[in-house]
């Protein structure tokens, strides 16, 4: 079966600094992969290589066996992969329906003037996706005062509501306390099943990697060093001392 | 060959000497505190206007040759009239603000100092000969140059060295340069960077007063001046890239050779001149020749 | 909501010039004045800011005075043709002006203002340079009137158009692309990753912005009869500003409140402050930015939610 995403010998040089130093990896539809990897070893540099945001100075992007690798953000995004961010990046000016809606306008007519954002389609298809994430009784409040685990999730039902076939999370559970990380996560992954999308983290937590991801890909320095099923994986001395033991 | 060249290097060089005096003012504010000061044409003006006034009243006096000491008085008595004034009541209100409130306050700043220099000195135009007449002429290889132009290029010149070594190797400069490196990490290690802001702002308002205390001799002075300015001034900036001190002074060379080639060769296009260069620049460097812009941190 | 506002505007607007007649004029520049500050509202919801505006007021008032000096003397044609002049020239600079944000932006704009200063000032021959143009009574609809009767019904299409514009402005910030470009200022980044480009959307703002400047410079050229450089200047362009926010950008009355404001506090002040009215726009934008941030129809706005809440 052909991998959604393939990404052949991506290189990327930041003054010297390789964030990507020949990055090959398969992602298979239906499956949730997970990052691993110290601070700094590119996690976050191979999402934005993957979305456009950072161009690679050397390699290939397949996404559904078409390339993408020099494509700007919203062109990558149009072809059915949307991203969550590390810092959730929500439209301050506007409430969580709001976000939400305007990212489900920004698939269909986003372009026409004269009709309003605030339709009932637009409004079911919204609710819809905050009801999934359990998000409902905040969809009227103003993004800017939000909690941060409320924030992370306005800013997946965003992503989600584009309607990815691909969904890359960015740290997910940052700034999120321990007690609220499992149903977090839970939530996370059980729309993720329910609407099959593809889906790949970037996680520090271990915990959270074994019990969520089918798969994991530890990276260094700019490369994948290990990978495959978390309970081989995690367990790996070596695996360990490289991420565990830095992290 | 050269010969038929060379009034006309001189004079580019000359007029490069005079907006580079502006642009690098406005480029060093830009870099300290990143406020893009719309107002920092009219100090330009105002040290023109300054300098005129005292330069003609003391020749007027006998003592023609003291109109020099008020070309370099005038931009003193604007700064610390104005500098501190301005950094510490107005643009200290807007720091860290949203870059749309900065434009709207210094523009409101700017329409005031513009018709302020109209009620004190009305709309007649200004102007001296007392510098350049004294200085006279030099004569090289049968080409007449004027002093005062040659002048002002050692002095653009001198003011270029100064300011790399003021910002290398000079406490202050090293204030300065911390600070725009990381106001953060400069404030959580102790350095004042309010004291930094003012000094830098000062320093920014001298140049440009500085600029237009020079330029007095060679232009009239009326107003609409500081209008011009700025817009020429921002034009050369962002030509060498916004807050960038040697693309200012390579972009003002720029600027000063093709103005001075246009009043040779199209002189009905000379005020455009300045204009057209930056939107090839920008066309093709959209930050201009030394500019750059950071990718956020997402 | 905004409709009960502009109906109120309207009919203010449209009574008092018969009790006081001057104001008719007055109100007709004033309306020509705020079409442009809606022009700058809309890219200020962008978090853009124009300080050269009054370059497309320029165009459009100077498309007038050409299409007329080619014999076209119909009113309505003029502002059509006119609008969509200073639209063409909006995309062509817009298409430019897009590429940048913040300061640069601001700038750009005023430096290209300042270039169509220079060219209307020195290009003798075309424009007439600093002296201006002149512009004839048209037409209104084929009929011939007296300038009174003219100026009468001018003085309803302004009034007409005033609504109308607010009303397709309100239309097209309240829909999705008016959102995207609420977006923009808070979030462009996030924006491209809706798979949207900012530019665009700006773009589109920019042109509906240059169209609206451009219907109020042919409404002013018409209603003064006579175009100058100085309908480019940056002074314009500050008091198209400072109309702007003085009147708020929470909604589309606001650039109209804030016109008619300053255009009766100009025909006041005219008299004894003349050589310091640049100096009142930058100290009155200076207190409004600080003092009354959402301006003045946000004030309006809330006083009347105040005064209604003790009966709900």
């Amino acid at each position: 079966m052909r991998p959604i995403l393939s990404v052949r010998d991506l290189h990327v040089n930041f003054g010297g600094v390789k964030s990507a130093d020949g990055v090959e990896l398969d992602i298979h539809a239906g499956e949730v992969v997970a990052i691993i990897g110290p601070n700094g070893s590119g996690k976050t540099t191979f999402i934005n290589l993957c979305t456009g945001y950072v161009i690679p100075t050397r390699g290939t992007v397949l996404f559904d066996g078409e390339p993408i690798t020099r494509l700007p953000p919203r062109k990558i995004t149009r072809r059915g992969i949307a991203r969550a961010f590390q810092i959730p990046q929500l439209f301050t000016g506007h409430s969580v329906l709001e976000n939400v809606m305007l990212a489900v306008a920004a698939q269909s007519d986003i372009w026409q003037p004269i009709g309003p954002l605030n339709r009932e389609t637009y409004r079911e298809a919204a609710l819809r996706i905050l009801d999934l994430l359990a998000l409902n009784d905040s969809a009227d409040q103003p993004t800017a005062v939000l909690p941060e685990g409320l924030r992370k999730l306005a800013d997946i039902a965003i992503a989600i509501a584009l309607k990815p076939r691909l969904l890359l999370l960015d740290e997910p559970t940052s700034g999120v306390s321990t007690a609220e990380k499992t149903p977090l996560m839970d939530t996370i992954v059980a729309m993720l099943r329910a609407e099959q999308i593809t889906a790949l983290f970037v996680e520090h937590d271990m915990d959270v990697v074994e019990r969520y991801a089918d798969r994991v890909f530890v990276w260094d320095t700019g490369r994948v060093v290990a990978s495959g099923h978390p309970s081989e994986v995690l367990y790996n001395p070596s695996v360990i001392e490289r991420v565990v033991g830095v992290a | 060959m050269f010969a038929n060249y060379a009034p006309l290097i001189v004079d580019g060089l000359a007029d490069a000497a005079l907006i580079f005096f502006v642009a690098v003012g406005l480029t060093l504010v830009f870099s300290v505190l990143h406020i893009l000061n719309v107002a920092h044409g009219s100090f330009y003006s105002l040290g023109a206007y300054l300098s005129v006034v005292i330069g003609t009243f003391v020749a007027g006096r006998g003592w023609p040759a003291l109109s020099f000491l008020a070309l370099l008085i005038s931009p003193i008595i604007v700064t610390l009239a104005l500098g501190p004034l301005i950094e510490r009541t107005l643009l200290r209100w807007t720091y860290g603000r949203s870059e749309a409130l900065q434009i709207l306050v210094t523009f409101g700043l700017f329409l005031i100092l513009e018709d302020a220099q109209k009620l004190i000195f009305g709309v007649q135009s200004y102007s001296q000969d007392a510098p350049m007449t004294l200085l006279g002429t030099t004569q090289i290889a049968g080409i007449v140059y004027l002093n005062y132009q040659l002048l002002l290029i050692a002095l653009a010149v001198l003011v270029a060295i100064g300011l790399r070594l003021l910002l290398k190797h000079t406490g202050v400069g090293k204030l300065i340069i911390a600070v725009v490196a990381d106001q953060e990490i400069a404030r959580a290690v102790g350095i004042d960077a309010s004291r930094v802001f003012m000094l830098a702002f000062s320093l920014g308002v001298f140049l440009a007063a500085l600029g237009g205390a020079l330029a007095s001799p060679t232009v009239g002075v009326s107003p609409g001046l500081g209008a011009e300015t700025i817009v020429l001034a921002f034009a050369v900036a962002a030509i060498g890239g916004l807050g960038q001190i040697e693309g200012a002074a390579l972009a003002a060379i720029l600027v000063g050779l093709t103005r001075s080639a246009a009043i040779y060769f199209f002189p009905e296009f000379q005020p455009v001149v300045p204009y057209i260069v930056m939107l090839a620049v920008l066309l093709v460097r959209p930050y201009g020749l030394f500019g750059s812009i950071g990718l956020r941190r997402i | 909501m905004v409709v009960r506002y502009l109906i109120g505007i309207a009919v203010i607007v449209g009574l008092l010039p018969l009790a006081v007649s001057w104001l008719g004029f007055v109100f007709t520049v004033a309306i020509g004045k705020g079409l442009a500050a809606l022009g700058v509202a809309i890219l200020l919801r962008g978090g853009m800011i124009s300080i050269g505006h009054a370059l497309f007021f320029a165009i459009g008032a100077y498309a007038t005075a050409f299409l007329m000096r080619g014999k076209i003397n119909e009113l309505i044609t003029l502002f059509v043709c006119a609008t969509f002049i200073t639209a063409a020239a909006g995309l062509v600079v817009g298409a430019f002006m897009v590429r940048y944000r913040g300061i640069f932006f601001a700038m750009l704009n005023l430096a290209v203002s300042m270039v169509f200063f220079t060219l209307l000032s020195k290009l003798y021959h075309l424009t007439g340079g600093t002296d201006g143009m002149r512009v004839m009574t048209p037409t209104l609809l084929g009929m011939e009137l007296s300038r009174p009767a003219f100026e009468q019904a001018l003085q309803l299409i302004a009034i007409v158009l005033m609504v109308g514009a607010a009303l397709a402005v309100d239309r097209y910030l309240k829909s999705p692309l008016g959102q995207a470009l609420s977006a923009i200022e808070t979030n462009e980044v996030r924006l491209e990753f809706l798979g949207v480009s900012a530019r665009g959307v700006l773009l589109v703002a920019y042109v509906a912005s240059a169209a609206l400047a451009g219907a109020g410079g042919a409404l002013s050229a018409v209603a003064i009869g006579h175009v100058v450089p100085e309908f480019s200047y940056w002074t314009l362009s500050g008091q198209l500003i400072l109309i702007a926010v003085l009147g708020g950008i929470s909604g589309v009355p606001g650039p109209f409140i804030g016109a008619f404001f300053l255009e009766l506090v100009r025909t006041f002040a005219v008299g004894f402050a003349a050589d310091a009215w640049n100096a009142i726009i930058g100290i009155s934008l200076l207190v409004v930015i600080f003092f009354l941030p959402e301006g003045l129809f946000g004030i309006l706005q809330r006083t009347e939610t105040r005064m209604r809440r003790p009966k709900a």
